[in-house]
C-alpha cells in the first residue's frame, strides 16, 4: 500500500499543541477516526513540507484543509524532513550563538537568516531577546535588520521590546536629521501600548523639527499612533493642524494622508491651507498627489457651488432624444425638486469661485503624469468638480492609461464605464480605442464591451454592430455571451437598429454552441417583449428550439415567451406544454416554474385542449422537492381552477396572468455607480468599503469663501524661534514663485503692484534658495556649526520681519514689496522698472542661466522694452545676475559671441565684483535683424564660462508707434493680400473684457494701442527695418473673435499671429 | 494603506510575506486561491477581491502574483501602480524578477520593501534613492562582501530624499559621459478580413540611458513636436517649458529611465508596414482545413522589416498542422493550439509564406470561428510617425558628453482578423 503523507508545515515546537489539535481534526476528516497518539514528536517524524504554516492564531479549519496538497513522499524527502525536524531547535541555538558573538559578520549572517525566515512566514519569535540586544549595533545593516525583526515581533513580546526604546529615544536627539527620522520611524512602528506617551512626545517634538524630512516622518507616525491608541485623537489633530500649515512639498502629501486617516471629517482644518496645497501640488511626490487630490475633491464638494447647475436648468426645456437616457431624466427631476426648494438661488447667474478655478487649473497638468493613480485622481476630480464643457480633457489621458498593464486597464475601464453613462460625448472620439483584441483577458474584454455599449448612438451604431459581429465569432465563450447581451442593450436603446439586431440574434439561434444560443434566446425574449405582434414567426422558431436547448435559463425564457404570447402561436403552445409535461421531473427549478406558468396561461386561454395537461403538471409540482415549486403549484391551482372555496380572486385570474407586462429596461450595471467617488475602491466594488468617505452633495449656497483667506503671513506674528524656523520655505521645483500669493491678487491688480511683486518674488525666492543651499551645506557639516549658522540666518530674517510687522494689515503686501526691494539693494532695478510702465503690465523674465548649472550664479533676463540708447536698432535686454554661491564672483563679462549674419550685439559693461548673495543688473543690446534667431555667447566669470543663448519672442522685435485711427486704417489698406493674416479664435473665458484683451496683446507683443479705435487696434514697427506691424482684434458675441495682423514681413506676421493667438486663448 | 504583501508563484505557493502593520495571517490568501481556481486563465484573476475583513489587490508579473492586503478604502490604482513599481525595482536590482531571484536575494528584497513603504504609505520609490540606501547586488560585490564582511547597505546616508530633485543622486561620477536616447514607437492596429484598417494608432516612448557626471541640465527639442498629441512625462521634465516652447528640459535621473511616453495624434494617417494575405478555411464534413499565409512589406519607407514573428491561436478543433514555411520556422503547440511562425527578415523580392493543411478532430463539425493573426516586427532606424529629435544640449557641466539617438519601430498590438 502506498504511504501517503500530509502536507502541513511545522514552524516550531511551540505551536505543536495547537497543531496536534488540528491534526486530529484532519485525520478525523480523512480516515473517520482520530489516531491513537498524537504527540508533537510523532508529528515531526511524520510531517512534512512547508505549504501553509499553522501560525497562531489558527485560520478557520475549513479554509485551511481545502488547500492541503497530497503527494506521496519519496525517500529523499522523508530523510530531509527528519533531519529538518531534528535540527530545528538546534539551529536556533546556533543563531543565538552567532548573535551573541563579537563579530559583526556573524551577527549579520544570523540576522540575514532570521529575516529570510520571517520572509518565508516562519516563526522566529523565540530569538527575540538575542536579537534585541543588537539594536545598538554599530553595523548599519545589522541595525536595519534588527529593526525589521523588532517591528515584526514587538507586538508579541511587549515587555522585551521595551528594552530597545531607550536606543531610539537617544536617536531622536541625534544631530543628523536622517538618524532622527529613522529613530522616529522605528519607534512609532513598534506596536506596544505602554509607549504611547513616549511616541506622542516624540511626534510632537518631531513636528516642529527644523528638517522637513523629520517632519515628514512625524506625519507618517501620526496614523500609526492613532491605530494603536485612538484616544489620542485630539492631541494628534493638533499636530496635524500644525503640520498642515507646513509649506514644504515633502511634508504636504504625508500630512494629508494622516489627516485622511485620523480626522477626515475636520474639513475646517483645510480652509487656511487650501490655496497653499493647490499651489504646491505639482511638486509633491506622486503618491502624495493622489491623496491630496482625493481629499481636495471632497473639500471642493462642500465649499463650492455646482458649476453645472445653470446648464442643467437650460437643458430642462430642450426636447429629449428618442432613447433619452434615464440619468438625464433623474437629473432633471432632481433639478425640479431643487428648484422648488430654492427658487432664488437658481436664478442667480453662476460665477465660479476663484479657488474652485485654482484647483482645476493646478491639477490639470498632472493628467500628464506617468503615474496612473495620479491621472485617475485628476480625472475623478474633473468628473466630480469641473463644468461639463471642461470635463472632456480627461478622456485623452484615461484612454492613454489603456495602454498600461492589464490591472490598470481593468480599473480604468471600470471608471470609464461609469463616466461614459453620464458623459457619453467625452469618449465618443476615442471609440476605436475600446475595440477588443483577441489577446485581451476576458475581464478586460467584457469591460470594453460595456463601454462600447454605453457609447453607442444612432451615428455610430452601425460601426459598433459590425465590430460586435466579429466578436461573436470569438473563441472565448463568456465573451461571446457578453457580446450578445450588449447587442440586446443596443437594440433596446436605439430603436432604429432593433430589427437588424433581432434578425442577427435569430441567426445565432442556429449556432452550434449551446451557450451562444441560450444567451441569444434570453436576449431575444427581452427584445420581443417590446413588440411581440410583429414577430410570431420568431416565437415559432424558438418553440422548436425547446427540443435541443438544454441551458435552463434559455428554456425558461422560451417557455415564458410562448405562454405570454400564446395567442400568436395557438397551435404550437399546447404541444410545447405536452412535451414539457413529459420531461417535467427532469427539469431545473426555473424551468419547472415556467412550465407551471405556461400551463396556467394556456388553461386560461385554451382550457379545452390543455385542461388535463395542466392538472397533470400541477399534480407533479405538488409533490416536487422544491417548496417554491410546491407553493407555486398550490397557489396557481387555487387561482385558476374554479372550486366552491376559491374566492373572488379567481375571477380576475385572466387579468392577473395575461396583463400587459412592461418591457424590461436593459441597463448598464454601471448606472448610478457615480454616487461613489470615482477611482475609489468602493466604486470598483460597488459597495462601501471600510473607511470610505462619502462624496458630499454640492451645497445649495456657497459657504463663506473668505475662510480660505490667509490675511497676514503668519510668520510675522510668530514669536518663538522654533516656530519661525519651520515656516521657512524651500523653493519648489516647478511651482510658480508667485503662486503663494493666492489667486485673489493675481494679474489684474495694479501694474505697479504687479511689478513690485515680480521683483519681490524673484528676490525672496532667491533668498530662500540661498538659504536652502546653505542649509544643505550644513547638513553635511557637523551639528554645532549647523546650529550656529542657523541662528545667523535666523536673526537676519527676523530683522526684515520686524519691519514688516508694523505695517497695517490691509496693504501689507505692497508695502512689504517696496520695503524689501529697497532693503535688498535692488533700488536700481526697481527704478528702472518704474520708468518703464508702458501699456504693458508685468515684464516676463526668462532664465538665462540656472543656478544649478551656473554653480550658484543665476542669471535672468527680460526685454525691458526701453529704447536702447547706444543704438536705436537694437533691442534692450536687461539681465539680472544673482550670486547664490558662498563665494563672490568676479569679472562677469561676455565673450565669443556667435551670431547669424547681420546680427549685432552691444555687450554689457563688465561687472567687476558680485559678492555672495548679492544681485546686480546690466543692460545689453542686440540687433536681431528682425528674426527670432538666437544670439549665442559665453558668459564668463573669473573662473568659469557658460554657454548661453538669448532667443527673442517675436513680440519683442518691435517697438510701439503712435498712429491715429485714420492713419491706422490707411496703412492697413496698403498692407492687404499676402501681407494680411487673419485668424478666427475663441477667447479664453477670463479674457472677454476689453481691458484684459488689451493687456494680453501688449504683453505678448510690444505694440501700442491706437487710441479711440473702435476695434482693438495695435500698432508698432519692427526694430531693425522699421516695417509697420498692425494688429486688430475684433470681438464678437460669445467669445468668438478675429485677429488680423498686417505686416510687410510675412514671417514676422505669421509668428506674431501665433503668439497673440496663444496669449488670447490660454 | 497597504497592510501586507504576499508573493505567490505559479503553483500557488506563498514564498514571501511582508507586513507593514500588525500581522495578517496567510490564510487570507485562500480567498485569492479560490478566485484563481474560478478564473480560466492566470490573467483572468480579478485584480481586486473583497474578503470579509480585507481586500486583496493583486498584479501578475513574470508569472508571480503580488498580492497586497488592504483593510480600508484606498484608490485601487494607487496600490496597483505601487505594486508595479515594486516589480520594476526588483527587475532593476536583480536583472530579472523571478521567484529564484527573489529567493536568492530575500534580504535585499526585504530591505527594499521596508524602505519603499512606511506604515503602508509609499516612502521612497525612486530607484536612485533606493540605490543609495541599498546597493544592488552584483557578483563582485557579493564576493567582496563575503570575504570582507562588509555590507550592501549604503554607509552614507542618502541625501537624495531631501533635495528638490529627488530622482537624481548626488556626486555622480563617470569617466565616459554618455547620454543615449531610444525613440521607440509601437503600432497598434486592427486590420480586418479584407485588409482595410479598422483602427491604427502609434504610441511611442523615449527611453533614456544617461550616464553623466554631476548635475547636468539637458534640453531636448524635436523637429516636429506637433506630432505629439498626448504625452506623459517622467517627473523630472519641466512641464511649463514644454507647454510654452515644446522643448523637453530636465535634470535627468542617473541611469535608465523612461523620459516620455506619447501618443501620435490620430489625425495623421498611420503607415502600416506589412500586409498579410491569408486564406484559412475549414470545409464542412471534411477533417481537413487549408492554411495559407503570405506576408509582404507595405509602407516601410525603404527600411527592412526584421524580426517578424507571426502567432495565431487556432480553433480548438484543430489537432495538428502540416505546413510548409518558405522562410523561417514554425511551431504548433497541440495543447494550447498556438501556431507560431518565426519569419525573421522580410525579403521584398521573395515574400515569405506559410502553406499547408490542418487536421481537425474527426467527426467534429467545422469550427465557426476564424483565428486572428498577431504580428510582431521591428524596423530599425525609423520612427514610423516621422518624429525626429532636433537637438540635445547640455548645460551646467563643462565636459562634452557623447550623445546618441536611436529610432525604432515595433508592432505593438497588431492584429489581423481573418
Amino acid at each position: 500500500m502506498n504511504r501517503w503523507e500530509i502536507s502541513i508545515s511545522v514552524t516550531h515546537p511551540h505551536v505543536c499543541a495547537e497543531l496536534s489539535l488540528h491534526f486530529k481534526i484532519l485525520l478525523l476528516i480523512l480516515f473517520g477516526k482520530a489516531p491513537r497518539s498524537c504527540n508533537p514528536e510523532n508529528l515531526f517524524g511524520l510531517a512534512v513540507l512547508s505549504k501553509h504554516p499553522l501560525n497562531p492564531p489558527p485560520p478557520p479549519p475549513r479554509l485551511l484543509y481545502k488547500r492541503l496538497v497530497w503527494e506521496p513522499l519519496n525517500e529523499k524527502r522523508c530523510a530531509y524532513f527528519q533531519a529538518f525536524s531534528l535540527s530545528l531547535s538546534l539551529r536556533h541555538d546556533d543563531l543565538k550563538e552567532m548573535l551573541d558573538s563579537n563579530k559583526d559578520s556573524l551577527k549579520l549572517e544570523a540576522m540575514k537568516r532570521i529575516v529570510a525566515m520571517i520572509a518565508r512566514g516562519k516563526n522566529a519569535s523565540d530569538l527575540f531577546p538575542a536579537v534585541v540586544k543588537n539594536v545598538a549595533c554599530k553595523n548599519i545593516e545589522v541595525k536595519k535588520l534588527v529593526y525589521v525583526y523588532l517591528v515584526r515581533y514587538a507586538e508579541e513580546q511587549q515587555d522585551l521590546a521595551l528594552l530597545s526604546i531607550s536606543t531610539f529615544q537617544r536617536g531622536l536627539k541625534d544631530p543628523n536629521q536622517l538618524i532622527r527620522a529613522s529613530a522616529l520611524r522605528v519607534l512609532s512602528s513598534i506596536r506596544v501600548t505602554i509607549i504611547v506617551p513616549i511616541m506622542m512626545l516624540a511626534i510632537k517634538e518631531a513636528a516642529s523639527d527644523m528638517s522637513p524630512y523629520v517632519r515628514k516622518t512625524a506625519a507618517h507616525a501620526i496614523p500609526k499612533l492613532y491605530s494603536l491608541d485612538p484616544e489620542q485623537k485630539d492631541q494628534l489633530i493638533e499636530v496635524i493642524e500644525k503640520l498642515l500649515a507646513d509649506k514644504t512639498t515633502l511634508v504636504a502629501g504625508s500630512v494629508v494622508m494622516a489627516f485622511e486617516e485620523v480626522c477626515p471629517e475636520r474639513i475646517d482644518l483645510i480652509h487656511k491651507n487650501y490655496r497653499k496645497l493647490c499651489n504646491l501640488l505639482i511638486d509633491v511626490e506622486e503618491w502624495g498627489q493622489v491623496v491630496i487630490i482625493n481629499m481636495l475633491t471632497r473639500y471642493a464638494r462642500t465649499q463650492f457651488l455646482n458649476p453645472n447647475m445653470n446648464e442643467s436648468l437650460l437643458e430642462e426645456g430642450s426636447d429629449k432624444t428618442f432613447y433619452g437616457s434615464d440619468e438625464d431624466e433623474d437629473e432633471e427631476e432632481e433639478e425640479k425638486e431643487k428648484k422648488a426648494e430654492a427658487p432664488m438661488a437658481k436664478r442667480k447667474p453662476y460665477v465660479m469661485d476663484p479657488d474652485h478655478r485654482l484647483l482645476l487649473r493646478n491639477t490639470k497638468p498632472l493628467l500628464q503624469s506617468r503615474n496612473a493613480a495620479v491621472v485617475m485622481a485628476v480625472a475623478q476630480l474633473y468628473f466630480h468638480l469641473a463644468p461639463k464643457v471642461e470635463v472632456g480633457v480627461i478622456a485623452k489621458a484615461l484612454v492613454r492609461l489603456l495602454r498600461s498593464h492589464s490591472e490598470v486597464q481593468y480599473v480604468v475601464l471600470q471608471n470609464v464605464a461609469t463616466m461614459s453613462i453620464k458623459r457619453r460625448g467625452m469618449f465618443e472620439p476615442y471609440l476605436k480605442s475600446f475595440y477588443i483584441r483577441s489577446t485581451d483577458p476576458t475581464q478586460i474584454k467584457v469591460l470594453k464591451l460595456e463601454v462600447l455599449t454605453n457609447l453607442a448612438n444612432e451615428t455610430n451604431i452601425s460601426t459598433i454592430l459590425r465590430e460586435f459581429q466579429t466578436y461573436i465569432k470569438s473563441m472565448d465563450k463568456d465573451f461571446v455571451a457578453a457580446t450578445i447581451q450588449a447587442i440586446g442593450r443596443c437594440a433596446t436603446n436605439i430603436g432604429e437598429v432593433r430589427d437588424t439586431c433581432l434578425n442577427g440574434l435569430v441567426q445565432l439561434l442556429s449556432n452550434r454552441d449551446e451557450l451562444v444560443v441560450a444567451e441569444s434566446v434570453v436576449v431575444i425574449k427581452k427584445l420581443l417583449q417590446m413588440q411581440p405582434e410583429k414577430h410570431s414567426d420568431i416565437i415559432k422558431h424558438m418553440a422548436k428550439l425547446t427540443d435541443n436547448i438544454q441551458v435552463p435559463m434559455a428554456r425558461a425564457s422560451i417557455l415564458w415567451l410562448i405562454g405570454e404570447y400564446c395567442e400568436h402561436v395557438p397551435k404550437i403552445a399546447p404541444d410545447v406544454l405536452r412535451k414539457m409535461a413529459k420531461s417535467f421531473t427532469n427539469e431545473e427549478d426555473i424551468v419547472k416554474l415556467q412550465i407551471i406558468n405556461l400551463a396556467a396561461k394556456l388553461y386560461l386561454t385554451n382550457s379545452k385542449q390543455t385542461k388535463l395537461l395542466t392538472q397533470y403538471v400541477l399534480n407533479l409540482a405538488k409533490y416536487d422537492q422544491n417548496y417554491d415549486i410546491r407553493d407555486r403549484a398550490r397557489f396557481i391551482r387555487q387561482l385558476i381552477v374554479p372550486t366552491e372555496k376559491s374566492g373572488a380572486l379567481s375571477k380576475y385570474a385572466k387579468k392577473l396572468f395575461l396583463a400587459l407586462k412592461p418591457a424590461p429596461v436593459l441597463e448598464s450595471p454601471f448606472k448610478d455607480r457615480d454616487h461613489f467617488q470615482l477611482g475609489s475602491l468602493s466604486h470598483l466594488l460597488n459597495a462601501k468599503a471600510g473607511g470610505y468617505q462619502e462624496l458630499p452633495d454640492w451645497p445649495e449656497a456657497a459657504p463663506d469663501p473668505s475662510v480660505r483667506n490667509v490675511e497676514v503671513p503668519e510668520w510675522t506674528k510668530c514669536s518663538s524661534r522654533e516656530k519661525r524656523k519651520e515656516k521657512r520655505v524651500e523653493k519648489p521645483f516647478y511651482s510658480d514663485s508667485e503662486g503663494e500669493s493666492g489667486p485673489t491678487e493675481s494679474a489684474d491688480s495694479g501694474s505697479l503692484n504687479g511689478l513690485c511683486r515680480l521683483v519681490l518674488c524673484e528676490q525672496s525666492s532667491e533668498e530662500e534658495e540661498r538659504k536652502h543651499q546653505r542649509k544643505s551645506d550644513q547638513q553635511k557639516s557637523d551639528s554645532e556649526s549647523e546650529s550656529d549658522e542657523e541662528s545667523d540666518s535666523e536673526s537676519s530674517q527676523s530683522e526684515s520681519d520686524d519691519s514688516d510687522s508694523e505695517d497695517p494689515v490691509c496693504n501689507n503686501r505692497k508695502h512689504k514689496c517696496i520695503d524689501s526691494c529697497f532693503k535688498h539693494s535692488c533700488v536700481y532695478s526697481l527704478v528702472l522698472c518704474l520708468q518703464n510702465i508702458s501699456p504693458c503690465s508685468a515684464l516676463k523674465s526668462y532664465e538665462l542661466l540656472h543656478r544649478i548649472r551656473g554653480e550658484g550664479l543665476s542669471v535672468e533676463y527680460c526685454f525691458s522694452r526701453q529704447p536702447f540708447s547706444p543704438d536705436g536698432n537694437m533691442v534692450a535686454v536687461q539681465m539680472q545676475f544673482t550670486n547664490n554661491a558662498t563665494s563672490e564672483a568676479k569679472n562677469l563679462h561676455m565673450e565669443d559671441v556667435k551670431l547669424q549674419s547681420g546680427m549685432r550685439v552691444k555687450e554689457f559693461p563688465e561687472i567687476e565684483l558680485l559678492p555672495a548673495g548679492e544681485t546686480a543688473t546690466a543692460v545689453m543690446g542686440i540687433d536681431f535683424c528682425d528674426s527670432t534667431q538666437a544670439a549665442n555667447f559665453q558668459l564668463c566669470t573669473h573662473t568659469r564660462k557658460f554657454f548661453v543663448s538669448i532667443q527673442p519672442p517675436v513680440g519683442e522685435l518691435m517697438r510701439p508707434v503712435f498712429l491715429t485711427e485714420n492713419e491706422f486704417k490707411k496703412e492697413q489698406g496698403q498692407l492687404m493680400g499676402m501681407n494680411e493674416i487673419t485668424e478666427k479664435l475663441t477667447l479664453d473665458a477670463k479674457c472677454r473684457n476689453e481691458h484684459t484683451i488689451v493687456q494680453r496683446v501688449t504683453t505678448a507683443a510690444n505694440l501700442s494701442r491706437v487710441p479711440c479705435g473702435s476695434d482693438k487696434e495695435f500698432a508698432g514697427r519692427t526694430v531693425t527695418s522699421g516695417s509697420l506691424v498692425l494688429a486688430t482684434v475684433a470681438t464678437k458675441e460669445g467669445g468668438a473673435a478675429q485677429l488680423t495682423v498686417n505686416c510687410e514681413k510675412m514671417v514676422i506676421g505669421t509668428m506674431l499671429v501665433k503668439d497673440v493667438l496663444l496669449a488670447l486663448t490660454q | 494603506m497597504i497592510h501586507s504583501l504576499f508573493l505567490i508563484n505559479a503553483s500557488g505557493d506563498i514564498f514571501l510575506e511582508k507586513h507593514w502593520k500588525s500581522v495578517v495571517s496567510r490564510s487570507v490568501c485562500d480567498y485569492f486561491f479560490e478566485a484563481q481556481e474560478r478564473a480560466s486563465e492566470p490573467e483572468n484573476v480579478p485584480p481586486v477581491i473583497p474578503t470579509p475583513h480585507h481586500y486583496l489587490i493583486s498584479v501578475l508579473r513574470h508569472r508571480i502574483y503580488f498580492v497586497a492586503v488592504i483593510q480600508s478604502e484606498v484608490p485601487p490604482l494607487f496600490v496597483i501602480e505601487f505594486l508595479h513599481r515594486v516589480v520594476d525595482t526588483f527587475q532593476d536590482y536583480f536583472g530579472v524578477c523571478t521567484e529564484a531571484a527573489i529567493k536568492d536575494n530575500v534580504v535585499v528584497v526585504y530591505e527594499l520593501l521596508e524602505e519603499m513603504l512606511d506604515n503602508g504609505f509609499p516612502l521612497a520609490t525612486e530607484s536612485n534613492i533606493l540605490k543609495e540606501l541599498i546597493k544592488p547586488p552584483t557578483i563582485l560585490r557579493t564576493m567582496v562582501n563575503t570575504i570582507t564582511g562588509s555590507t550592501n547597505v549604503g554607509e552614507q546616508l542618502p541625501t537624495g530624499q531631501l533635495s528638490v530633485v529627488p530622482w537624481r543622486r548626488t556626486g555622480v561620477k563617470y569617466t565616459n559621459n554618455e547620454a543615449y536616447f531610444d525613440v521607440v514607437e509601437e503600432i497598434d492596429a486592427i486590420i480586418d478580413k479584407s485588409g482595410s484598417t479598422i483602427t491604427a494608432e502609434i504610441q511611442g516612448v523615449i527611453d533614456a540611458c544617461v550616464k553623466l557626471t554631476g548635475m547636468p541640465d539637458l534640453t531636448l527639442s524635436f523637429m516636429n513636436p506637433r506630432l505629439l498629441d498626448d504625452v506623459s512625462f517622467h517627473p523630472c521634465v519641466r512641464f511649463k517649458r514644454w507647454e510654452a516652447e515644446r522643448i523637453l528640459s530636465f535634470i535627468p535621473p542617473d541611469g535608465n529611465f523612461r523620459l516620455l511616453s506619447y501618443h501620435v495624434s490620430s489625425q495623421n494617417l498611420v503607415a502600416i508596414p506589412v500586409y498579410v494575405k491569408h486564406n484559412i478555411t475549414f470545409r464542412e464534413g471534411s477533417s481537413q482545413g487549408r492554411f495559407d499565409l503570405t506576408l509582404g512589406p507595405k509602407q516601410t519607407m525603404g527600411k527592412a522589416v526584421e524580426a517578424v514573428l507571426v502567432s495565431s491561436q487556432l480553433p480548438r478543433g484543430v489537432l495538428n498542422a502540416n505546413l510548409n514555411a518558405s522562410q523561417g520556422t514554425y511551431t504548433f503547440d497541440p495543447v494550447t493550439k498556438m501556431l507560431t511562425w518565426d519569419v525573421g527578415k522580410i525579403n521584398p523580392q521573395k515574400l515569405p509564406s506559410l502553406k499547408g493543411s490542418m487536421n481537425l478532430q474527426a467527426g467534429a463539425s467545422k469550427p465557426d470561428e476564424n483565428p486572428t493573426i498577431n504580428i510582431q516586427l521591428k524596423i530599425q532606424q525609423m520612427a514610423i510617425s516621422g518624429l525626429k529629435v532636433n537637438r540635445l544640449d547640455m548645460y551646467g557641466e563643462k565636459y562634452k558628453p557623447f550623445k546618441g539617438i536611436k529610432y525604432m519601430t515595433k508592432a505593438g498590438k497588431f492584429q489581423v482578423r481573418t
